[in-house]
Formats: structure tokens, C-alpha cells, sequence
């Protein structure tokens, strides 16, 4: 009693904040240690053993312990060191907990090198999809004209005509290519990441593939000449905008004209 | 506006109000007392509200000077970095921006004009009934009455039921006219419209080929949980022919290839090519081309409605709108190695019609 009279609900507050951001703030730190010391000892072993030794660290629990895969993981035989190159490259792989997709996270876990290393180790498993050469992807000589229209046959129906990407079921969504550097856009088109089909270079050959990611990069270059794109969703984005911001403001302005003047 | 009885303001009132000075100029209908404005009572507030109003519009001015200059000035490529709506085109934004500030100014002036300057009394306005006068009403039935007498309706029967059976079947030539609205292309003459709705350009040994590229499709290339969207080798010149997307859009489909083991089920015996499945990419809801296909569960989902159709279970509607499933087309290898129609489409594509079967 005495205790409750003297010490005001500010000061339990405070505490109690104090508190949790300690615990966060060392469980960051704890968490964030683990990649770094993984790759000291880098120097003594082959490519491939560093591979097998991080992939047993950090992505044996889901994939299996042989790569074959279990119930939280597809098994990565055969999956080729794009996939690896891919989905641990920005930062979708790890997945921080389970989901219906993994997000991007950046910055990635693992620096390039064990990134290299993890998908010398996957592809020692079984011929894939290898991690594409600067000049499978170098569009600087593409028509991304006929880049849109593959586009718009192959990508648009998830990713959205301008690449803004879109919901699929159950959680699971195509993302926005916004971010996508071209070589992991080359990388998701032959690995066929998470939900993504396969679009493998004798379907779509590596001339087209040129061609789709100029586009996709015109499309992260373009400004939007007329103010704001509001997610350059279309007509959905504007008339919801229409209806909410602008009707705010017409509301506001008969309120003014309304109101008796003092 | 004989109808108008202004009530006066409490300063300029003034005969045998001093009892209850709170009361003066009061709304003879709601019981608001009336409360004189600054502007109404102090001079000065006056003229400040009246050097807002002129401020405004000589604003207006200066934004009509803007926009000129901008539109004259600022290249029309050009493009700014503004902070909330990002990389814009200046030009567009600046004349945009100019434009809409004058006319605002104006009307946003007008308005402050009216509100601290113009009068500002309570006015009733009285008003007639909305019914017509009684009078107005019994001439307009008579009126009724004694043109039924003079025409005769009630009494010749015969033109009274001819008459309405004109009337009832003078739709008919609009409803009939409706057929043309299909009209046939030159590969279609003389087929019906049902006819033309349940089949696609597909026949046995249609290659098929890739949209976009029109490259013809080799099994061999297609990887498991590929998607390919196809359509059949002959649609080009088709297209130019019938000069419309009629074709396009009932023989578009799509390819996608699982483990053999992963189908469930087919539409008929054997319609896959080792794990390859075609189906058709209208759907059987309203129409919309889906191809958002997810290649781990092999579901098919539509973006205009949410219908999804499990490919690996036979196309059918797992969830959603769409009554049908999607129809699949059998299809097979060519002596090449391509990938080739064996038939048409068992049913018809595509939302449901009339003559549906």
C-alpha cells in the first residue's frame, strides 16, 4: 500500500518499456552474431565443404539433412545454384519463421561468398539451373518494346502490367519487380522460385529474356510524368483515392462554405 | 421576391429591443439568435477581410502569369524529384499546380466575399403548395375523360386489341436484329452462332506454338512446373483474315508440366504429353484470360473473380464463382518432337451461353 501510494503509473511504464527493449535488444544482438563467426574459417576447406557445412547450419532443420527435403522444406536436389544464388541472395532464404511466403529480407544473411559457396554445395547435389553470366543478362542492347509485349503475355497476369506484382491464394502474392536487379529476374525465370513457374531458356530463349528485363527496368526507371502513381494499380487506386482524399477535401471546402461566418 | 421579409440586424434594428438586448434579430422560424460578425461591427475587421478578398485575387493573377511562364519555360520532358509524389514530370505538375491555384483563388475568394462582406441577415421566403390547385386537377380529369369518349377507346373493341397487339410485337424486329451482332468471319460463313462459340481453331495436328514468339512448343524443353502460354500455329493469319481477336480468344491456352505422377485426374484418358497438361486460358466464369498459375499447388486462379481450378485434379473448380471446369485439350507430339493438338476442345471455352449443351 505504501509502495502504490509513493510510486506513480509513469514509472512502471517506463520500466516495463526499459525492460522489453533490453530483452529485444539483446536477442538482436545475440541473433545477429551467428552468420558473422560462420565464415571464419573459410580458408582451409573446398568451396563445396564450406557449402555443405553452411547449408547443415542454416538450412538443413527444413530442406533435410541430405537436401531431400521434409515437411517444412522442398527437397533441393536439382534445384541448381541459381536457385541458391536467388533465394539466399536477397535474403528470402533463410525464412525468419514460417509463412506463406518467404519474404525478401534485407540485408541477406550471408555475404556473397558463402552465397557462392551454399550454391557450389546444392549443385554438387544434381545438374540445375546454374547462376547465370553477366551476359545472359545484359539488356543494354534489348528491345524493351517487345520486352513489354512478352511481358505482358508471360509476367503480367501475376506480377501486374507494371510490374507492381499482385495477390495469389492463401497469402501467397507475386512481388513487385521494383527492387529486381536483372540478374535475379534472370535467376526467377529459370528457377522458378516458390509459387513462380519455370520459365526455362528453351521456352523463353536468353534473346527474350534480354528483352523482358529491359522492360522491367524501363519500368523502374519511368517517373511518373503526372504526380503521384498511387501504385500504378489503375483505375482501382484512383477512384479509391478520388473517394477518399478528394472527397476529404470537397467535404472540407462545403464545411467552409457552409459554416457562418464570425 | 415579394415574398422576401428581411429581418434586420441587431445594430441597425433599433424600436423597443432594449429590454433584452440578446435577443435582437432573432430568426423569426428557428430560435437562434443572430450574431452580428467582426466584419459587421468593426471597421477595421472589414478592411482586413476585404484586402484577404483582393489578396486572393490578385494571387489568382499572378498564378494565371505562372502558368504561362511555365508553359512557355520548363521543357516538357523534364523531369523533378518532389518529396511525397516522387519522380514527376515538372512541366505537367507546374502548369497542373498554376492552373488549379488560380482557379481556387477565385472561388475560394468569391467565397470569402460572401461570407464576411455581403450581408448577412436571416430571410424567410414563403412558398406554395406542392399540389396543383384543385381546380387545375378537376379540368385535367375531365379533360381525360372526354378524350376516351371522343376517341372511342372503350367502345371499338376490335381496334382497342389491335392496337396492343401492334404495340406488343413491334419489339420483335429489335430482338431478331440482335443475331447480327455476331457477325461470322470469312473461315466461319454459314455456321451459327453456337456452332462458332463451341469450337476453336484446334484440330488434330495443330501445332502448337508459343504466344509472342510463335515458336512451335518441343516437349523436351518444357521443365516441370513450367507454364507456357500457347496458342495454335494457324492463329496469325487467321487473326488477319477475320481482322478481330475472336480467335485468339477462345483458342488461347496454356501448357504446364508436373510429374506425371502429381495428375490426379484428366478430362479423358491419356490427354497429357509425360506430365505436359493443356488447358484452355478463358475462364469458365465470365471469360477473363487467367494464367496465374501456381506451379506448387497447381492451382489456376482467375484475377477478375477468385476462381481457381486445380490442374492437377482435371481443371475442376476448387474454389470461386466458375460452375464448370477448365476444359483441357488432349494433345501429343508431332514425329519433331513438338507438341501438337489431337483434337479440338471436347466442350466449349469460355463462360456459358444460351445454347450451351
Amino acid at each position: 500500500m505504501k509502495f502504490s501510494r509513493r510510486r506513480s503509473p509513469i514509472v512502471a511504464t517506463t520500466l516495463l518499456f526499459g525492460a522489453l527493449v533490453a530483452v529485444g535488444g539483446v536477442y538482436a544482438v545475440a541473433t545477429s552474431v551467428q552468420p558473422a563467426n560462420a565464415a571464419v574459417s573459410a580458408g582451409s576447406e573446398t568451396q563445396v565443404e564450406q557449402g555443405r557445412r553452411l547449408y547443415l547450419e542454416g538450412c538443413s532443420s527444413c530442406h533435410g539433412m541430405a537436401a531431400q527435403g521434409s515437411q517444412n522444406g522442398p527437397t533441393l536436389i536439382g534445384v541448381g545454384a541459381a536457385a541458391v544464388d536467388f533465394q539466399v541472395g536477397t535474403g528470402r532464404m533463410p525464412m525468419g519463421a514460417p509463412g506463406a511466403q518467404a519474404p525478401v529480407v534485407w540485408p541477406p544473411r550471408y555475404d556473397d561468398n558463402q552465397v557462392s559457396a551454399m550454391a557450389a554445395y546444392v549443385s554438387s547435389l544434381a545438374p540445375g539451373p546454374a547462376i547465370p553470366i553477366a551476359e545472359q543478362y545484359d539488356y543494354a542492347h534489348a528491345d524493351e518494346a517487345r520486352g513489354g509485349e512478352l511481358f505482358r503475355i508471360n509476367c503480367s497476369q501475376c506480377h501486374q502490367a507494371a510490374g507492381q506484382g499482385g495477390a495469389l491464394t492463401q497469402g501467397k502474392y507475386a512481388p513487385s519487380l521494383m527492387g529486381a536487379e536483372p540478374k535475379q529476374i534472370y535467376e526467377a525465370m529459370i528457377t522458378g522460385p516458390q509459387s513462380m513457374p519455370v520459365f526455362s531458356d528453351a521456352q523463353i530463349p536468353t534473346e527474350n529474356k534480354k528483352e523482358i528485363i529491359a522492360y522491367v527496368t524501363a519500368l523502374q526507371e519511368d517517373p511518373s510524368p503526372g504526380g503521384l502513381s498511387l501504385g500504378k494499380l489503375g483505375p482501382v487506386t484512383e477512384a479509391a483515392f478520388l473517394a477518399t482524399a478528394v472527397v476529404a477535401v470537397l467535404i472540407t471546402m462545403a464545411v467552409w462554405i457552409g459554416i457562418k461566418a464570425r | 421576391m415579394s415574398d422576401l421579409t428581411q429581418h434586420t440586424n441587431a445594430h441597425d434594428s433599433g424600436h423597443g429591443h432594449e429590454v433584452e438586448p440578446a435577443r435582437l434579430g432573432h430568426s423569426p422560424v428557428a430560435d437562434i439568435p443572430h450574431r452580428p460578425r467582426a466584419t459587421d461591427t468593426d471597421p477595421r475587421m472589414a478592411r482586413r477581410a476585404e484586402r484577404q478578398v483582393a489578396a486572393m485575387f490578385v494571387l489568382s493573377m499572378v498564378f494565371v502569369v505562372l502558368f504561362v511562364v511555365a508553359y512557355i519555360a520548363i521543357d516538357k520532358t523534364a523531369v523533378v524529384y518532389i518529396p511525397v509524389l516522387g519522380e514527376v514530370g515538372y512541366s505537367q505538375v507546374a502548369l497542373g499546380f498554376t492552373l488549379g491555384a488560380a482557379v481556387f483563388l477565385i472561388g475560394a475568394g468569391a467565397i470569402q466575399w460572401a461570407k464576411k462582406l455581403m450581408p448577412d441577415v436571416e430571410v424567410v421566403q414563403e412558398r406554395h403548395d406542392m399540389v396543383s390547385p384543385k381546380d387545375d386537377s378537376k379540368l385535367a380529369a375531365a379533360n381525360y375523360e372526354r378524350g376516351k369518349e371522343e376517341s372511342g377507346f372503350a367502345r371499338y373493341t376490335i381496334i382497342r386489341r389491335t392496337l396492343l397487339g401492334a404495340m406488343a410485337l413491334f419489339p420483335i424486329p429489335l430482338i431478331v436484329l440482335l443475331k447480327d451482332l455476331w457477325v461470322p468471319g470469312p473461315l466461319q460463313q454459314g455456321k451459327s452462332p453456337a456452332e462458332i462459340l463451341s469450337t476453336t481453331l484446334w484440330r488434330k495436328g495443330t501445332r502448337i506454338v508459343s504466344d509472342g514468339t510463335y515458336m512451335p512448343v518441343k516437349a523436351t524443353d518444357l521443365p516441370v512446373g513450367g507454364l507456357v502460354s500457347a496458342v495454335p500455329e494457324d492463329l496469325r493469319e487467321v487473326e488477319e483474315l477475320d481482322g478481330n481477336l475472336n480467335a485468339r480468344g477462345k483458342a488461347a491456352i496454356i501448357l504446364v508440366r508436373m510429374q506425371p505422377d502429381q495428375i490426379r485426374s484428366q478430362q479423358g484418358e491419356g490427354w497429357d504429353y509425360q506430365g505436359i497438361l493443356a488447358y484452355s486460358k478463358i475462364c469458365t466464369h465470365v471469360g477473363c484470360p487467367i494464367a496465374l498459375y501456381e506451379q506448387r499447388t497447381h492451382h489456376l486462379l482467375c484475377p477478375c473473380h477468385q476462381s481457381t481450378f486445380d490442374l492437377a485434379d482435371a481443371g475442376n473448380v476448387v474454389f470461386g464463382p466458375a460452375a464448370r471446369n477448365m476444359p483441357q485439350l488432349p494433345i501429343g507430339v508431332d514425329e519433331e518432337g513438338f507438341l501438337v493438338a489431337l483434337s479440338d476442345f471436347k466442350q466449349p471455352i469460355g463462360p456459358s451461353f444460351w445454347e450451351r449443351a
